[in-house]
């Protein structure tokens, strides 16, 4: 489906999650974090082009790779991203949604 | 349940068992609710003690005797080495997936805000004393502080 945000129109799937990278860009996360009730930092920014970077090498996400990341360990990663973080952080960076139980 | 609409706010889980398949399950419900944004706590009691007993956490195993679902007849379940075997069999599965050790998890679970919390009636039993336990684990408490824990809308409480 259409949604208007931060002045562009991205197409997101039922949960929220933008069906196509292509239409990602940062005032795009800004205005989603802001839904989820966060406020960007240059922290949070280096997750998020972690998490990008991943996706774009097509390797699976789990809470245990962001633990081996070198980017952010996981009580940071759920200080930054509190509620649901994988997941969060996911819709913030334009990514499908993470499918691991891990 | 009307507050929520019926959501899960909390996960309480009790682990009475320290075979590996159960020590993995209650630690994947425990971990997952964190992942959805549910919190999670959990106690462990009697057998269920080892999975975060420092000493004791690095060498369960899983049960091949009186476990249906291993498709292996009793009497070969129980010779001395199978059970040694088919542990390692599925360490070596669990890793595949990417599945952490006894020791990573219990470190993913604190790290996440997963409260571990020991059964203080089944310590004493087996003469645990607090120091005999993982470093992350929270307190050793009694049935009735770990009820006390659940209290509020949207708690689910899970027997393992």
């Amino acid at each position: 489906m259409d949604r208007n945000i931060a002045g562009v129109t991205i197409q997101v799937n039922e949960e929220g999650y933008l069906t196509s990278f292509q239409q990602w860009n940062q005032e795009v996360g800004t205005a989603l974090a802001q839904e989820a009730n966060i406020n960007m930092s240059p922290r949070h920014w280096e997750v998020i082009n972690y998490l990008q970077t991943e996706f774009k090498n097509d390797v699976p996400l789990s809470i245990r790779k962001i633990g081996k990341s070198g980017v952010v360990d996981i009580k940071e990663f759920y200080q930054l991203f509190p509620i649901a973080p994988l997941k969060t952080a996911s819709k913030i960076a334009g990514i499908p949604k993470p499918a691991s139980c891990i | 349940m009307n507050e929520y609409n019926g959501e899960i706010r909390k996960m309480m889980i009790i682990l009475s068992k320290a075979t590996l398949e159960n020590v993995y399950a209650a630690f994947v419900l425990a971990n997952g609710a964190r992942m959805e944004g549910i919190e999670a706590e959990m106690f462990f009691t009697f057998f269920g003690l080892e999975a975060i007993h420092k000493e004791k956490l690095e060498h369960l195993h899983i049960a091949t005797v009186g476990n249906p679902a291993m498709h292996m007849p009793t009497l070969l379940g129980g010779l001395p080495g199978v059970e040694a075997l088919a542990t390692h069999m599925m360490k070596k599965e669990m890793e595949r997936i990417d599945m952490p050790d006894v020791h990573e998890f219990l470190e993913i679970l604190t790290a996440s805000g997963v409260k571990l919390w020991a059964c203080k009636l089944a310590m004493d039993m087996f003469h645990y004393k607090k120091e005999d336990l993982y470093e992350g684990v929270d307190d050793v408490i009694t049935v009735g502080d770990f009820y006390k824990q659940g209290s509020g809308v949207g708690t689910h409480m899970l027997f393992i």
